[in-house]
C-alpha cells in the first residue's frame, strides 16, 4: 500500500511541528534504535488542550501521524484528549500502510504520557487553575 | 527537475539496446528451441548474445547459461552446487553483507541440515580474509562471495578469495550484479566457478540475467521443465530480453572507461560537497575498493524513509539502504556490519549515479538535500537533544 495523499501533504507541511516554551505536558515515546522517537508538547488550560505540538524523528508516516494527533486533541478535555485512538490517526491520514500502523499508535501514547505529565504536575500550573 | 540516483536499484534501457530489442518481439519472434526458420532465427540471435556476454567476463559462450535474472541465478548457483555436492559436505562460506538474494537461499540450506558461516566485514565493508582462511573445512564446498555491494558498493578482494578457493578446491561463486559494466572481470584470472549477473543494472531490460558456470562445474538444476540451456535450465528462451543483455554488456564493457571517469567524477563532487555543507555525516563503506557510482551517506539525527520522501517531492529519486528491503522496518544489515550505530543506520540514503547523471543534477540534488536535512533536523527531537547539549 502507498501512502495516501493526505499522508503526503501532512508530511509536506505540517502544521504543529516544534516544541511549546511554557508546555506543561510533554510526552517522549520510542527509542533512535527503532527509528521513531515523538516528542508531545501540551499546553492545558482549565483542563482543556489550548495548543500541542511535535518533534518527531521518524518516517513520513510517523511525522504525518504526530501532527495529526495534535490537531485531533487540540480542544478536548484532558479525559477526552485520553480517549485518542490510533484508530482516529489513521482515518485522518486516510489509511497506513500495514507495517506503519505502529506509528499511530506511537503517536496516541506520546499523548497519554503527555497528559500523564501533566497529571503528576511535571511542571504544575498554578494551584488556583487546579479543578 | 527530475533527478534519478537510484541506478544500483535499476537503469533505463539505453536507446542502442531498446533497438537492438524491437524485432525480436514481432519479426522474429520464434521460439528458439523450434526447429524451423523462425525458431532459427531467434537462436541465431541467442547465441549471438551469449557470445557477448561470455566475451564481457572472458568466459566460453558454452559456459553461460540465461536466467530470469540475478536472483534466479543466485538461487541457482547456491542451492544447485549445495545439493550436488553434498557428498563430498555440507558447510557452506558466505559474507553478512551479501544480497538476499544470497542470504535467503543460505538460510533455506541450513534448514535443510547445511552449515553457513557469515564472514564479517571490516569497517569499509571489504571480507575478512584472514576469517575466511580459519572458516575452511575439510567440508566445504562453496565460498560465496559478492563482487560488488549493492548498498556501500564496496568492491571485495575477489582475485585474493578465488586464489584461497583455489587452493583449497572448493567452489567459488560470486554475485556480480553491481559490478558488471563498472568493473573488469575476467572469470579465468579471477579463479570464478559461478557468476551471477542482471542485465537490468547496465542498461538492459529487466526479467533477464544469466549465470556463468565454469566448464566441469556441475550444479543441480533449479528450473526444470524444458531441454533448453543445453538441458541445464528449463523455459522457452526470452529472446528479446537476451539480445538486450548482449548488447547491453557489450556496450557497458566497450564504455566503461570513459562511463566509470564521468559518474566517479560527479559521485566524488557529491561526496565533497556533503561533507563540506552538511554537519554530523558519516559517508558508509571505504572510499579506495568502491563502484565509482555508489555514495552512501547516514545523516545523524534523522530518518532515511523522510529524507528519501522529501527528496523525492523535489523530483529527485534515491533510496535508503536497498530497495528490496525499504518495505521492511528493520536498518540494513549491510551498514549495521560494517559497524555503523543502529540510529545512524536509520538515517542512511544511498545516493547511485548514472551515465546521463549531469552536473546540474547533482548541483540540484546537493541544494535539496541539503534544504531537506535542515527542515527535518528543525523537526527531530534528536537535534534538538544534540543542540542543547
Amino acid at each position: 500500500m502507498a501512502y495516501s495523499q493526505a499522508l503526503i501533504e501532512r508530511f509536506r507541511n505540517p502544521k504543529n511541528v516544534g516544541e511549546i516554551a511554557d508546555a506543561n505536558g510533554i510526552g517522549r515515546v520510542g527509542n533512535a534504535s527503532c527509528g521513531d522517537i515523538m516528542e508531545i508538547y501540551l499546553k492545558i488550560e482549565n483542563n482543556i488542550v489550548v495548543d500541542a505540538k511535535f518533534k518527531t524523528f521518524g518516517c513520513a508516516s510517523a511525522i504525518a501521524s504526530s501532527d495529526v494527533a495534535c490537531d485531533l486533541i487540540r480542544g478536548r478535555t484532558v479525559e477526552d484528549a485520553l480517549k485518542l485512538t490510533n484508530d482516529e490517526i489513521v482515518k485522518e491520514l486516510d489509511g497506513l500502510p500495514a507495517q506503519k500502523i505502529h506509528c499511530s499508535i506511537l503517536a496516541s501514547e506520546a499523548i497519554a504520557l503527555a497528559v500523564e505529565y501533566y497529571r503528576n504536575g511535571g511542571k504544575m500550573p498554578t494551584e488556583d487553575k487546579m479543578v | 527537475m527530475k533527478v534519478y540516483l537510484d541506478h544500483a536499484a535499476t537503469t533505463y534501457v539505453d536507446e542502442d539496446v531498446l533497438q537492438a530489442m524491437m524485432p525480436y518481439f514481432v519479426d522474429t519472434f520464434g521460439n528458439a528451441s523450434s526447429q524451423h526458420q523462425y525458431g532459427q532465427a531467434s537462436l541465431n540471435a541467442v547465441d549471438r548474445a551469449r557470445e557477448q556476454v561470455a566475451a564481457a567476463i572472458c568466459a566460453r559462450p558454452s559456459e553461460i547459461y540465461f536466467t530470469s535474472g540475478g536472483t534466479e541465478a543466485d538461487n541457482w548457483a547456491i542451492k544447485g552446487i549445495a545439493h550436488a555436492y553434498q557428498h563430498k559436505g555440507k558447510h557452506l562460506i558466505t559474507t553478512v553483507v551479501e544480497h538476499h538474494a544470497v542470504l535467503h537461499p543460505m538460510e533455506q540450506l541450513e534448514k535443510e541440515g547445511f552449515e553457513v558461516t557469515y564472514l564479517p566485514v571490516h569497517a569499509d565493508g571489504r571480507v575478512d580474509l584472514e576469517a575466511l582462511k580459519k572458516a575452511i573445512r575439510p567440508d566445504t564446498i562453496l565460498i560465496s562471495v559478492m563482487f560488488a555491494n549493492n548498498e556501500i558498493g564496496t568492491i571485495q578482494p575477489i582475485a585474493e578469495i578465488g586464489k584461497i578457493a583455489k587452493e583449497h578446491k572448493i567452489f567459488f561463486h560470486t554475485d556480480a550484479v553491481q559490478a558488471m559494466g563498472a568493473c573488469p572481470i575476467d572469470v579465468k584470472e579471477l579463479g570464478i566457478d559461478l557468476l551471477s549477473m542482471s542485465a537490468h543494472k547496465f542498461y538492459g531490460p529487466k526479467g533477464v540475467g544469466a549465470l556463468y558456470i565454469r566448464t566441469g562445474v556441475k550444479p543441480q538444476k533449479l528450473i526444470t521443465g524444458g531441454a533448453q540451456e543445453r538441458t541445464m535450465r528449463g523455459g522457452t528462451l526470452n529472446t528479446p530480453g537476451i539480445v538486450g543483455m548482449g548488447e547491453a554488456l557489450s556496450k557497458a564493457v566497450r564504455d566503461m572507461e570513459k562511463n566509470n571517469e564521468h559518474i566517479r567524477a560527479l559521485r566524488d563532487y557529491f561526496v565533497a560537497e556533503v561533507l563540506k555543507c552538511i554537519p554530523d555525516v558519516v559517508v558508509n563503506g571505504g572510499m579506495e575498493h568502491r563502484l565509482p557510482n555508489n555514495a552512501n551517506i547516514s545523516f545523524k539525527f534523522i530518518e532515511g524513509e523522510s529524507i528519501l520522501l522529501s527528496l523525492d517531492m523535489d523530483g529527485i529519486a534515491a533510496s535508503s539502504g536497498s530497495a528490496c528491503s525499504s518495505g521492511s522496518l528493520d536498518p540494513s544489515h549491510v551498514l549495521l556490519a560494517t559497524g555503523l550505530p543502529v540510529e545512524y543506520a536509520h538515517g542512511s540514503i544511498r545516493f547511485t549515479f548514472g551515465k546521463s547523471t549531469t552536473k546540474e543534477a547533482v548541483d540540484y540534488t546537493l541544494e535539496c538535500l541539503k534544504n531537506t536535512i535542515e527542515k527535518l533536523r528543525a523537526w527531530s527531537p534528536l537535534y534538538a537533544d544534540h543542540i542543547r547539549r
